[in-house]
């Protein structure tokens, strides 16, 4: 562009620009779209019947063993959670137990399919993976500043996730849910009999089971913020675009 | 006065929850909930070895003060009499589908060669002791008494009671002649103490505490575990809805 086209640009500009085209982009496809929601009930009724099993013995401890004359790293007295939070509302571990028992094979069988069909089709590496590019700091610390200033990603952008989506996405698909799983499973008396390298990785079923609470709120955080997020960036078009795939693309923010 | 977000979040929260306790409620949905149980137990048999051993710790790895749980001193006559009498005329009755019915007195189960084991006892309710316990092996007790091929069930009585229902747990052929599973008559280098069951108590190794019964008297051989008390297999599965396998 030369100078004399900047120069006269305040002219033409004086005229309102024509509105951008509507455009309708489809962003997510379907087996994304069902996990997510399966996913959304899934996770949930883990979490409050877990914080119900949690109430039946409110103390965690590193190691292989812990009882109530050893030394808690986290304890509360009586039962901490509240009715509310937890599955069923009033005090039952046994019901807790077949909620939680149940459903976790809603969260494990999809989770592996989603794992391995994500990696054959290429959505893992293509999408979920952030490019060599986005991770450097300089990238990573722009994008903490534009979010922490609500300016989301527009125009072609908004198509792709953005490298703070990839790395929390990729934490919690490739980290926290099979950690979720591997600690619940070393839990299992029965499956350490089987598995007796789940004692090992964990260093004991005590510690497991400090890992698998500590990985339950780091997914409730997760919850939190991806809901703060999609609120903030437009919860029709989020939501909508997580039913029907398709997604109303912001247009171009003007460089100011 | 409450504003409207959390009029909001208290409504859509009361609706999920009143959901949930209402599904809860639903015998067809406890049901599904339930079929779960069946799901678990087949895959972890599937995956696991039939004689796959639960890890034995060092004597270094055991738990200081091993914690005691549900019935600590069972309080009928009956028991306070054998306890007085330390237990010299407590027998192990033997008996259902079962080829020579035996009443094995307790110095008998004592004298025999004995198996010796540190192993993890995981409560349902989240903790963890580990303990050596001394004890025989439940198969032998079975294969003294020729355990008849119709029988599918081990069944535990026990002496202790939970107002006036008896304590009982049951197992099925897996895990009755699995190499670790005793009934067991010592405990950390002594003989069983009171609240951990004494004189007799079954060690299940590969499942949660509540299925190893304490104060055991009576094992019966059973084809089906509907005609017994209140038909689920144990005193906890009658009760409170616990799982029959308690593998996780």
């Amino acid at each position: 562009m030369d100078e004399a086209a900047v120069s006269i640009e305040p002219l033409e500009a004086e005229a309102p620009p024509p509105p951008p085209p509507r455009r309708i982009a489809y962003r997510h496809r379907l087996p994304t779209r069902l996990w997510h929601w399966l996913n959304a009930l899934t996770v949930f009724v883990m979490l409050m019947s877990g914080l119900m099993i949690f109430n039946a013995h409110p103390h965690l401890y590193w190691g292989q063993y812990g009882a109530n004359f050893d030394h808690p790293w986290l304890s509360f007295h009586g039962r901490p959670v509240p009715g509310w939070a937890t599955i069923p509302s009033s005090y039952n571990l046994a019901a807790a137990r077949r909620w939680h028992l149940a459903f976790a094979w809603l969260l494990v069988v999809p989770l592996i399919l989603f794992l391995v069909t994500s990696i054959l089709n290429r959505h893992a590496p293509r999408d979920l993976a952030p490019t060599r590019d986005e991770i450097r700091p300089s990238h990573v610390w722009h994008d903490i500043r534009e979010h922490a200033r609500l300016r989301f990603p527009t125009g072609d952008a908004a198509l792709r996730y953005n490298v703070l989506q990839k790395l929390s996405y990729v934490a919690v698909i490739f980290l926290l849910l099979p950690l979720m799983i591997l600690t619940g499973l070393a839990m299992s008396p029965a499956m350490d009999a089987a598995w007796p390298w789940l004692l090992d990785l964990f260093a004991g079923r005590q510690s497991a089971r400090s890992i698998h609470f500590i990985c339950a709120m780091l997914l409730l955080a997760f919850i939190v913020v991806h809901l703060v997020m999609v609120v903030l960036a437009g919860p029709l078009n989020e939501i909508g675009s997580m039913i029907t795939g398709r997604f109303r693309v912001p247009p171009e923010r003007r460089r100011p | 006065m409450i504003s409207r977000r959390r009029f909001i979040a208290s409504g859509a929260s009361g609706l999920l929850l009143g959901g949930c306790d209402r599904l809860n409620r639903s015998p067809e949905f406890r049901g599904v909930l339930r079929s779960a149980e069946k799901l678990t137990m087949n895959t972890q048999r599937l995956v696991s070895p039939r004689d796959a051993l639960a890890r034995e710790y060092g004597e270094g790895d055991m738990s200081p003060v091993f914690r005691s749980n549900g019935t600590s001193m069972p309080g009928t006559p009956e028991y306070a009499r054998h306890l007085a009498e330390n237990f010299a005329n407590w027998r192990l009755q033997v008996d259902g589908l079962v080829a020579r019915p035996l009443s094995i007195p307790l110095a008998t189960l004592r004298s025999i060669p004995h198996r010796v084991q540190i192993t993890r006892h995981d409560c349902v309710e989240g903790w963890s002791a580990i303990g050596k316990w001394h004890g025989l092996e439940l198969s032998r007790i079975l294969d003294a008494a020729g355990l008849s091929t119709r029988a599918r069930y081990i069944v535990f009585h026990c002496a202790d009671r939970f107002g006036d229902k008896p304590y009982y747990e049951s197992i099925d052929l897996i895990d009755a002649f699995h190499p670790q599973t005793i009934i067991a008559w010592g405990m950390n280098g002594h003989l069983l103490p009171v609240p951990n069951g004494a004189p007799l108590r079954l060690r299940v190794e590969r499942q949660l505490g509540y299925k190893s019964a304490k104060y055991v008297q009576r094992i019966q051989a059973v084809e089906s575990l509907a005609g017994i008390y209140g038909g689920k297999g144990g005193y906890w599965e009658d009760n409170v809805d616990y799982e029959w396998y308690a593998g996780i």
